[in-house]
């Protein structure tokens, strides 16, 4: 089965291609740039490198954020079009879950996160249990304050993956101390082939109502509500 | 016999998610419109996020009803074509991303569209261009008049230098509490109304085809904040009407000033606010002294849609213009 991985949900562009579970290519940047210029090529440059047709494709998988909104569009846009123009199954995987991968071998906590401003982060709690990632606390968008604040309650040892690692760290060594452990560089960028491989152990979502995971309603959106419950 | 030229059209620059199959730049084989008004009304005009989320939740949807009611395979289609810009950026991408992977999976040419010569081209859909032409394109993004030599080349010859036509109607209306779009509001009253208030016209430098409308829309809110602090009452009829008087009179003195300058034979109308009555009438009777013909599209075609972006697209398919997979939205794409 060959399976096309895309992840655009945040700075990081992944585009991972496999063989059943076996990465057989893979493009990775990690900057601050276009990824709307940038997927379709680093799609199509991967493709003839393998020497893979597009009707050669078995299955799509792509990072459903949560993330940057505009980014998590240009994936799903270019992934679910793709499945439907192909006639493929298509499948998101949590962006958090990409990242989670990446504590494969911790026994304990893995928080995953990303930075979503004002001292917010897009974050869940995943732990591996029987070779399975299994989620301990749904994903949400909450204070770093009160993640941490949860995990000293815990008591548990927590690895910390994100590519916005360094705006936390002294916080989260100051508040959990050695109950926190929080790796080098690479660990904390998102690989396309845990994505894929992630993809490849889960059912398809329906092509038409695959939507990303933005884990925020829109600020008009918001105020909205909130005005509708004040008019009650 | 030469083949026909199939084009498939996708354009998500605002809050309509569109699609459309175009044969040979002049007949509609499909043309799917999904608005997203209803969601905007909450928020008395369109929100981008809100844009933007809804035309992924839409795009597939509407390709798939496409297809079907097309009955036409992809082996037919010659070419995916796109709007790339003006728009709204996030709402540009899904549509330019979505034409990119169709490109893609199906190993077609891709063509990025401007937004504007589809709009212009939605009129070939109904009646053959005659050069040079002259189209006016009024909606709530655009005042633009645009001047035609031949297929694929624009000349922008005016434009708005502040609020667009359109906006400015969804300004006014706002002020009179009604509810948005505002536009086919203050056109209902304006036919109920008298001109009994002297709004400005702007007209600009001597020899100039450009817009403003800013000065108007203030013009109009301090005559009514000016009317309630003196206990006042000025009927919304009327200031609809003198309103509508003052963007109507200098729309179609312009357009004419244009037309017998650069010596056109057709003027076109497009964009959202050429289904306003008031500026349809006038501009008729203006045009019909001049003895040029004015072309102004079913308004269905006057809004967005994808069969004007599939029509334009054709024209720079034919003259081998390409876009490349890394082919981008760009919200303020000056028209080439
Ligand atoms: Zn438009």
């Amino acid at each position: 089965m060959n399976i096309l991985a895309i992840d655009t949900s945040n700075q990081v562009l992944g585009v991972s291609l496999l063989k059943d579970d076996q990465v057989v290519g893979e493009v990775m940047t990690n900057l601050t740039k276009n990824h709307s210029v940038r997927l379709m090529p680093a799609i199509d440059n991967l493709m003839n490198e393998i020497a893979l047709k597009p009707e050669q494709l078995d299955r799509i998988v792509v990072a459903k954020g949560p993330g940057s909104y505009t980014g998590v569009r240009i994936g799903i846009s270019t992934a679910k079009t793709m499945a439907w123009a192909l006639d493929i199954p298509v499948v998101g995987v949590s962006s958090l879950e990409v990242l989670a991968y990446q504590g494969r071998f911790f026994p304990e906590y893995i928080c995953p996160f990303f930075d979503a401003r004002r001292g917010l982060v897009f974050t869940g709690l995943y732990q591996w249990k029987d070779n399975k990632l299994v989620s301990v606390l749904e994903e949400k968008n909450l204070l770093m304050d009160d993640v941490l604040k949860k995990l000293v309650e815990d008591q548990k040892r927590v690895v910390f993956l994100s590519p916005d690692i360094s705006i936390y760290k002294e916080k989260i060594q100051q508040i959990l101390g050695d109950h926190a452990i929080i790796p080098e560089g690479p660990y904390h960028i998102p690989q396309a082939g845990h994505l894929g491989l992630a993809g490849l152990n889960k059912d398809s979502d329906s092509t038409h109502e695959l939507t990303p995971n933005y884990l925020r309603l829109a600020e008009a959106e918001a105020n909205w509500l909130k005005q509708q419950k004040g008019n009650k | 016999m030469k083949k026909n030229t199939l084009i498939l059209g996708i354009e998500t620059s605002c809050d309509e998610t569109a699609v459309a199959i175009v044969k040979n730049g002049t007949e509609i084989i499909t043309n799917v419109v999904a608005s997203q008004i209803e969601s905007h009304k909450r928020f008395g005009g369109v929100v981008p996020e809100i844009a933007s989320r809804h035309h992924v939740e839409q795009i597939t949807l509407i390709l798939e009803e496409a297809f079907q009611d097309a009955k036409v395979t992809w082996d037919e289609i010659d070419a995916i074509t796109v709007t790339e810009g003006p728009g709204l950026v996030g709402a540009l991408l899904v549509g330019v991303n979505a034409a990119k992977a169709l490109a893609f999976a199906k190993q077609k040419p891709l063509v990025g569209v401007h937004h504007i010569a589809g709009h212009i081209y939605a009129n070939r859909l109904e009646k053959e261009f005659q050069f040079p032409l002259l189209a006016l394109i009024v909606s709530g993004g655009h005042t633009e008049l645009v001047l035609m030599k031949e297929h694929g080349s624009y000349e922008l010859i005016g434009e708005t230098r502040d609020d667009a036509a359109g906006e400015a109607y969804d300004k006014v209306a706002r002020m009179l509490n009604l509810p948005y779009p505002g536009g086919p509001h203050i056109d209902r009253l304006a036919t109920n109304g008298e001109k009994t208030i002297n709004f400005p016209r702007a007209w600009l430098e001597e020899g100039s085809y450009d817009f403003s409308f800013s000065g108007l829309k203030s013009a109009v809110i301090n005559k009514i904040h000016n009317a309630k602090q003196r206990g006042e009452t000025l009927k919304d009829e009327d200031i609809a009407a003198s309103f509508q008087a003052s963007v109507v009179e200098v729309l179609t003195a312009k357009t004419v000033k244009a037309a017998k300058q650069y010596n056109v034979n057709q003027v076109i109308v497009a964009g959202g606010v050429a289904a306003n009555k008031g500026l349809r009438k006038e501009l008729e009777a203006v045009f019909l002294d001049t003895g040029i013909p004015l072309l102004i599209p079913d308004i269905t075609l006057c809004t967005d849609n994808a069969a004007m972006i599939a029509a334009a697209g054709t024209i720079a398919y034919e003259q081998g213009r390409r876009s490349g997979l890394d082919l981008n939205a760009n919200a303020s794409l000056p028209l080439k």
